[in-house]
């Protein structure tokens, strides 16, 4: 017979906890790796290996990593790039999704199996024609390319996600309004933009994360070196100044933080998006 | 007084902004380069028209077929792997540690697992290509002190090994992806047919077999979609870590046209390729979620 009750621990939780912890301190062994190595100096470095925890905490590496990629530079770039293309992609994205999800236009399926495209398309089929085009519109090495290519871009997913969230919306509520003569734009002003904004903050969390990590088309866009992004200039420039192993550590650390920084801080909003974009 | 239909047709308008410069952007570029990829050109001056002659050329270049070869390896490594070892461990931080240690714990595991998600590829490639440095790199060096120095290799160096060791890394980047979204599907599941089945003494692992995964098949499909058609646009690693190389041994479709792009300057042939990658992820996609429906339909 069986007396198994639910809340009797055995043997067998604790055996889970430990392998599952075991496999989380492996995945952030990299980081950690990076982290203690970033803050050895070359010659412990040399006479103790890559394992060993620094005797002497060394933090001249970041100041001079720091002022030879001119990384303030490089974080600022970032910050406008996400920032600008976080507003504008939630703001067409938005209108749109209002359209399909509340307007329930006709067509709309097309539209949205248009904006998918976004999603199976690969930026290298994209690249050269933009290069060439923005060579034409002077924009060729200039933030702007990056952003405006990134703001119309990101709609595709933000259009999809929103106009299936605005496609739960409650009919009573938009239909009460509509009787009262209420128009597309003063429903979208007093109804549906207030009761989204949560949404709308989650979509503009994940658009900033996805353009600070984007590459290809940064790197094309962007040759010059006062105006690469962190992703970039992290890839791409660091082989200058890293000559030692620990240098190489403090680039990688220095250009992870970042990321890791905001997710720890927005890892709730974003954990929200990632699981809504999967299954509405 | 507006009717419902006059109402609906305002709606259009708030499409416009979005619909227009997406179909300027991305519709413009992709018609241009599918134009691109009928033409020789060189990047200056002006392309000329040359049919089929880019695509007749890539069905003969060995070089293509093994980058295309090598995109479905990274499906291993990027969906497949991570699918399965994710539903496990999801199913184990809900079913185990959510239960009886509580959320705290869980929330760790999954920010733990899902911190390689969060950095940009190129950064982890840098990250691991400095792990796995012959010498002095952490990976070799742990080898060796374990004993098993005969495996410290030039993981990324070699061609036998160095898709390998990107396969490695990839399934440690993706796992965090595939366990947040499970754990997420597990917690709309009905937990009486779970209590059912424990009531009836099947064993944890047949549970999860047997009702766990068949009621997390929209999730399983969602993140094999995504994570195949994230497989087969691989870049940035390979960039940074090997540059398709050594040899052809790690080239992807995506870096083998970035390639022609800007280091040979055929512009039209690196059209071609992207465009075959492009046409190859669409009916990919359409396959993967009429299947998906297919499943839902099953259910």
């Amino acid at each position: 017979m069986r007396t198994q009750v639910k809340r009797k621990k055995g043997f067998a939780p604790y055996l889970v906890l430990g392998s599952l912890i075991t496999m989380a301190l492996v995945w952030l062994f990299p980081m950690f790796i990076a982290f203690i190595n970033a803050f050895k100096t070359p010659q412990e470095f040399v006479q103790n290996g890559v394992l060993a925890i620094p005797n002497e905490w060394d933090f001249s590496k970041f100041g001079k990593f720091w002022s030879e990629v001119d990384f303030t530079k490089k974080l600022m770039n970032s910050v406008q790039v996400s920032l600008l293309v976080a507003l504008i992609a939630v703001f067409l994205s938005f209108l749109t999704a209002y359209a399909i999800g509340i307007g329930r236009v006709k067509g709309r399926t097309w539209i949205l199996g248009f904006f998918m495209v976004a999603f199976t398309i690969p930026q290298e089929a994209l690249i050269y024609p933009l290069y060439s085009i923005s060579k034409t519109l002077s924009l060729y090495d200039n933030i702007w390319s990056i952003i405006i290519i990134f703001g119309v871009l990101s709609t595709g997913f933000g259009t999809y996600l929103l106009s299936s969230v605005m496609s739960t919306f409650p009919d009573e509520l938009l239909e009460a309004a509509r009787i009262d003569g209420a128009s597309p734009w003063r429903i979208l002003r007093s109804i549906v933009l207030p009761l989204l904004r949560p949404t709308l903050f989650v979509l503009a969390t994940m658009f900033f994360i996805f353009t600070w990590n984007e590459f290809l088309i940064p790197l094309v866009m962007l040759p010059s070196n006062d105006n690469q992004t962190v992703t970039l200039a992290m890839a791409v420039t660091t082989g200058q100044f890293t000559s030692d192993s620990t240098a190489r550590a403090a680039a990688a650390l220095i250009g992870f933080m970042p990321s890791v920084i905001f997710f720890l801080i927005f890892q709730r909003t974003l954990m929200r998006g990632i699981t809504m974009g999967a299954v509405k | 007084m507006t009717t419902k239909v006059q109402q609906t047709k305002q709606y259009y308008w708030y499409a416009v902004p979005g619909v227009v410069s997406f179909a300027a952007l991305v519709g413009g570029a992709f018609l241009y380069n599918v134009y691109l990829s009928f033409n020789s050109w060189q990047g200056i001056g002006t392309p000329e028209w040359v049919g089929l002659e880019n695509y007749q050329n890539l069905i003969q270049d060995r070089v293509f077929w093994v980058s295309f070869l090598h995109a479905f390896q990274f499906i291993f490594a990027m969906s497949i792997a991570p699918t399965a070892i994710g539903i496990l461990i999801a199913a184990l931080i809900y079913d185990f540690i959510a239960r009886y240690f509580g959320n705290a714990i869980s929330t760790f595991l999954r920010i733990s697992l899902y911190v390689p998600q969060i950095i940009a590829l190129p950064i982890v490639g840098m990250l691991w290509a400095w792990m796995l440095s012959p010498n002095i790199g952490v990976v070799n060096t742990i080898l060796r002190e374990i004993g098993l120095g005969s495996l410290a290799l030039n993981w990324l160096g070699e061609a036998g090994t160095a898709m390998f060791a990107l396969s490695i890394m990839m399934i440690w980047i993706q796992v965090g992806y595939t366990i947040v979204i499970f754990v997420s599907g597990m917690s709309r599941l009905d937990p009486y047919l779970d209590e059912a089945a424990q009531l009836d003494g099947a064993t944890w692992f047949q549970r999860f077999r047997i009702v766990t995964i068949p009621q997390l098949y929209p999730e399983i499909a969602v993140v094999l979609l995504t994570t195949t058609v994230a497989a087969l646009k691989v870049f940035g690693p390979v960039y940074v870590m090997t540059n398709g190389g050594p040899g052809d041994a790690t080239q992807v479709p995506a870096y083998f046209s970035y390639f022609h792009f800007f280091s040979t300057t055929r512009v039209g042939y690196g059209a071609a390729i992207a465009t075959v990658l492009a046409l190859l992820l669409t009916a990919l996609a359409i396959g993967l979620l009429r299947l998906q429906r297919k499943m839902g339909l099953m259910r």
